[in-house]
């Protein structure tokens, strides 16, 4: 047991760095291309003849002039001057990982970032290999039939499965009938705004007494108007819903789809399958669970998997193989087409892949155990820090990867809010932790997810400061609240960010709203 | 996994009170429990072993670096400054999550660059962080015109790229939905591969929400006719979107100067490898009006102040409008998105700058010109709309008496990747392929797939 760890004297490096607007010289240059070739000239003559006369770009954009060591030292302290991870963050429903080096180095090789995903599938085999066989695994990991990796991100494959519940429901000419969407308060918002956005009512069911809503509420919820069931387990508190396999049933009986987001698989992995559960569908996120880069938000994947009845509509190409090889088969007449131009963000493919073979299933097993121990570990020590409360305190088993906490009663106390906690910790190299989805149905939230990667030790310096900064926030509020101190920046003013004299998404709106330096 | 040490892993149990692993996992019920040990290939725990594994699989696929390509169609092979690639492999850039405006501060200010610097080039105030690609960002714009007007009909062109359209059609399809938008095709000029403009005319009414339209178009023609375009389109109430290749926009004229209200885009050929696909990204971008803004889906990055006298801070403007913030009653639907090459693009277009591009530009069109003269004179080829091209142009094969998929196989032995086969995707325009030539097609390229199709030809 820590706590009496000595907190590191973090500074970030600051900078100071100007907006790349501001930087650089007329006439400097950060690359080259050269002119065409004399003979190509000659046989084409200038090129700006070439464009339609009233189409060509009269003024140059106003872009900045820089040489190339000037523009890689801005983005290199650009990078200098961002946590990222480079601290314990323990960003929860995200669930950082490492992620490989090697893989990377796989990623940037030109069979993976120089190939085109139009190239003939002979010339591909390498690659699609790699894809069906990560197929497999996922098929493995989830009893589903048939997996794809279109989908950008865990809200693209939710996006996915609507289309896919549309395609389903208008080849059973049951579309018009159907046009409900059942989720609960606790599913992330992108199932809520998928729905709606591809043109379905969302019926949102609240939590019950136990954490998770009541399945009385489902039953209902659900009727001949029901298209699917989207919806995650456990949820991002930590509650598994153990009614999970009735609800599965009930919406079937009703005539809908069933789509589990597993988000939230780390604490689960190896110990359930969403097929042997009942589901029609599942998504994975490649980003997090499966140890590819987050990247600050993408390039991201969700892999899509789905039942054998459901793999008609899926969006093409779906790999395949037979006694030839690999093929892209994109000859499907009930399929969605694309959600998404091409067949996805492979190198992130081919790195979740990697994963899973240095893993093993023995591998991704222990890293399940391990996420939930490393959970309830903290929740012990988290608990006893004054001003430290957890959701549903009444219930009293073991949480699974996560636990969601609040800090209402340090915030009645002291006036220090969870958001200024975050921005403390940061002080001491501590990532800014995650709050909670919208709504926020914990008063001043926040949800470390500790995963598999971080050391016990790392655990205990992210809770010594936590604790350090709630003591603070009792003896010397102020510095909490004026936090942070020791960061590339001060606190960021929040008022014109919402003030639409004020806001300014690009250097132009800046300079027209603000004045600003000269060009 | 640094808890997987024994006495670590059982010294953490002890804390927690708990005799063994399984106990914490009793809110699953039995009969949820996998019952088998999962059946997946052996770990290979050995980084050599499993490096070499990973290479003799890709070693059975052949890049666009080994052959020569000239694949386009919405994934171009286009140069990456090799600074993109230091910065995007940067730790700080590559492994972040969310964080906050100042604990990532750098990476917030390297977003705000890429929007700033795609505002110069379309010459637009406001631009969104991006989206998953550029099918995306034209399916996101055509909602928020319905948005904006209250209208459920858009104007495509009928030549465009069948996989962008796909995507279009799903975020605006089918008509049994609420939401629904229907997605209406204009004729295109079989001699120019321009729009219609008649047909335009005949097509839009007072139920049109906007009038989507590309350039370079899929056919990699300069749609010359913008100016008339926005002019139809505003005369009736609909908004005009423009989808562009920001690479063109060095020597063709900004989108906003011929009548845009909303454009979208490529972020690809910005300083982002190809990726088999997975390099695609897509933009938004709109005059910083009300009207617009407050339609955003994407998570929007702006410049502020911080507590500190002048000194910049960066943070997120305007997300409570989506649907982090209000779920199912946001403004369509966000997340995860291609962040990373946000930051590729602003390292890209801070290289380049003004003369940049244009040099580039220049390189593209003269380059791209001369191929299709060089391809016209082969016996038998036949070039589809032979003036105002950017990068791309179709080689039409119909008098060849081969198939493109027969010619593309010979060159393919010939370590040649042809142009991609629009034949079945336009019947109308015959045996045909878009070829696209960037700046990384020397002249040495452009005569080899000269000589290389003529003894295919022959």
């Amino acid at each position: 047991m820590s706590g009496n760890m000595r907190l590191r004297e973090y500074h970030a490096a600051v900078w100071d760095e100007p907006v790349v607007m501001e930087l650089g010289h007329p006439g400097r240059r950060g690359i080259v291309f050269g002119e065409a070739e004399e003979e190509v000239r000659e046989a084409v003559g200038d090129a700006m003849d070439l464009v339609p006369a009233d189409m060509r770009r009269e003024a140059p954009p106003a872009l900045p002039e820089l040489s190339e060591p000037e523009v890689q030292r801005h983005y290199l302290h650009l990078s200098q001057e961002t946590l990222g991870m480079m601290g314990v963050s323990l960003f929860g429903t995200c669930t950082m990982k490492y992620n490989s080096r090697l893989n990377e180095a796989i990623a940037a090789r030109p069979e993976v970032a120089e190939a085109h995903p139009h190239q003939h599938e002979t010339t591909l085999q390498g690659t699609l290999e790699i894809l069906h066989n990560f197929d497999l695994i996922l098929r493995e990991l989830s009893g589903m039939d048939q997996f794809v990796f279109q989908a950008g991100g865990g809200a693209d494959a939710a996006y996915t499965h609507v289309c896919m519940t549309r395609a389903y429901h208008q080849s059973r000419g049951e579309l018009a009938q159907r046009d409900e969407i059942v989720t609960s308060i606790q599913a992330h918002p992108c199932n809520a705004a998928t729905a709606a956005a591809a043109g379905f009512k969302v019926v949102t069911l609240m939590l019950g007494e136990n954490g998770y809503p009541a399945l009385d509420a489902l039953k209902a919820a659900v009727s001949e108007r029901t298209a699917a069931l989207l919806i995650n387990n456990p949820d991002d508190m930590g509650i598994y819903n153990p009614e999970i396999k009735e609800w599965v049933r009930v919406v079937h009986d009703a005539g809908g789809l069933c789509f589990y987001d597993h988000a939230n698989f780390n604490g689960v992995m190896s110990k359930l399958r969403a097929g042997e559960l009942g589901f029609d569908a599942c998504m994975y996120m490649l980003h997090k669970t499966f140890g590819a880069p987050k990247a600050g938000g993408g390039p991201a994947v969700g892999a899509y998997g789905c039942s054998a009845e459901l793999a008609p509509f899926l969006p093409g190409p779906v790999i395949t193989r037979d006694s030839d090889g690999y093929h892209l088969d994109d000859d499907r007449p009930q399929s969605i087409g694309r959600v998404r131009e091409f067949w996805g963000n492979v190198p992130q493919v081919i790195k979740a892949y990697s994963w899973t073979r240095a893993m093993g299933g023995d591998g991704i097993a222990e890293a399940a155990d391990l996420s939930v121990i490393a959970n309830n570990y903290m929740e012990k020590r988290l608990l006893a820090i004054p001003g430290v409360t957890k959701s549903h305190p009444h219930l009293t088993q073991r949480r699974m990867e996560m636990t969601r906490y609040s800090l209402e009663t340090l915030t009645e106390e002291t006036g220090v809010t969870t958001i200024d906690v975050a921005n403390r910790m940061v002080d001491f190299g501590i990532d800014a932790y995650w709050l909670a989805h919208e709504p926020w149905i914990v008063p001043e939230p926040f949800t470390p997810e500790p995963g598999e990667m971080y050391s016990k030790e790392d655990l205990d310096l992210w809770i010594d400061v936590l604790a350090h900064v709630c003591e603070e926030a009792r003896t010397n509020p102020d510095i909490v609240k004026t936090a942070p101190h020791n960061q590339a920046i001060a606190k960021i003013k929040a008022e014109p960010l919402e003030d639409p004299e004020k806001w300014a998404m690009t250097w132009r709106a800046y300079r027209r709203k603000h004045g600003g330096p000269a060009a | 996994m640094a808890n997987s040490v024994a006495d670590i892993k059982q010294a953490m149990l002890d804390d927690i009170g708990a005799k063994e692993i399984e106990e914490l996992f009793e809110q699953i019920p039995e009969d949820h429990r996998l019952k088998d040990e999962l059946r997946l290939p052996k770990a290979l725990r050995s980084e050599a072993e499993l490096k070499r594994h990973l290479l003799d699989l890709l070693s059975k696929t052949g890049s666009c670096e080994e052959n020569l390509s000239f694949l386009g169609a919405g994934c171009w092979q286009h140069h990456v400054p090799a600074v993109c690639d230091e910065i995007t492999g940067r730790a700080e850039f590559l492994t972040n999550v969310w964080g906050s405006p100042s604990s990532d501060h750098g990476r917030n200010q390297a977003w705000f660059e890429y929007c700033s610097q795609i505002g110069e080039l379309v010459q637009m105030d406001m631009v969104g962080l991006p989206v998953y690609s550029y099918g995306c960002a034209a399916g996101h714009a055509i909602r928020m015109a319905s948005r904006i007007t209250g209208r459920h009909r858009v104007l495509v062109p009928g030549l465009s790229d069948p996989e962008r359209l796909s995507v279009i059609r799903n975020y605006c399809e089918p008509e049994e939905m609420a939401s629904h938008i229907a997605v209406v095709p204009i004729d295109y000029d079989v001699a120019t591969g321009l729009l219609d403009l008649d047909d335009l005319r005949a097509k839009i009414s007072d139920e049109t929400a906007a009038v989507y339209f590309e350039n370079p178009s899929y056919a990699g023609v300069i749609e010359r006719q913008g100016a008339a375009i926005a002019e139809i389109a505003r005369a009736s109430g609909a908004e005009t979107i423009v989808g562009v290749d920001p690479i063109s926009l060095g020597v063709i004229k900004a989108p906003a100067d011929y009548g845009a209200d909303i454009v979208v885009g490529t972020t690809q050929p910005l300083g982002v490898h190809m990726n088999t696909g997975g390099g695609v990204g897509g933009f938004i971008a709109s005059r910083d009006e009300e009207k617009y803004v407050r339609e955003y889906n994407t998570l929007n990055i702006s410049i502020t102040e911080t507590e500190k006298d002048g000194q910049y801070g960066f943070g997120l403007s305007c997300a409570h409008q989506t649907s982090y913030g209000m779920r199912e009653k946001g403004k369509d639907w966000t997340g995860n998105s291609t962040y990373l090459w946000a930051i590729a693009g602003a390292v890209y277009m801070s290289l380049l700058g003004p003369d940049g591009f244009r040099e580039v530009g220049r390189l593209i069109l003269q380059r791209a010109h001369y191929a299709a003269a060089v391809l016209a004179r082969v016996p038998g080829l036949r070039i589809g709309f032979p003036s105002g091209f950017f990068k791309e142009f179709v080689v039409r094969f119909d008098d060849t008496g081969r198939t493109v998929d027969e010619v593309n196989g010979r060159l393919r032995e010939r370590g040649i990747f042809g142009g991609k086969d629009l034949s079945a995707e336009f019947p109308e325009l015959g045996q045909c392929a878009l070829y696209c030539i960037t700046e990384i097609h020397t002249k040495g390229d452009i005569d080899r797939l000269a000589n290389e199709l003529r003894e295919v030809l022959r």
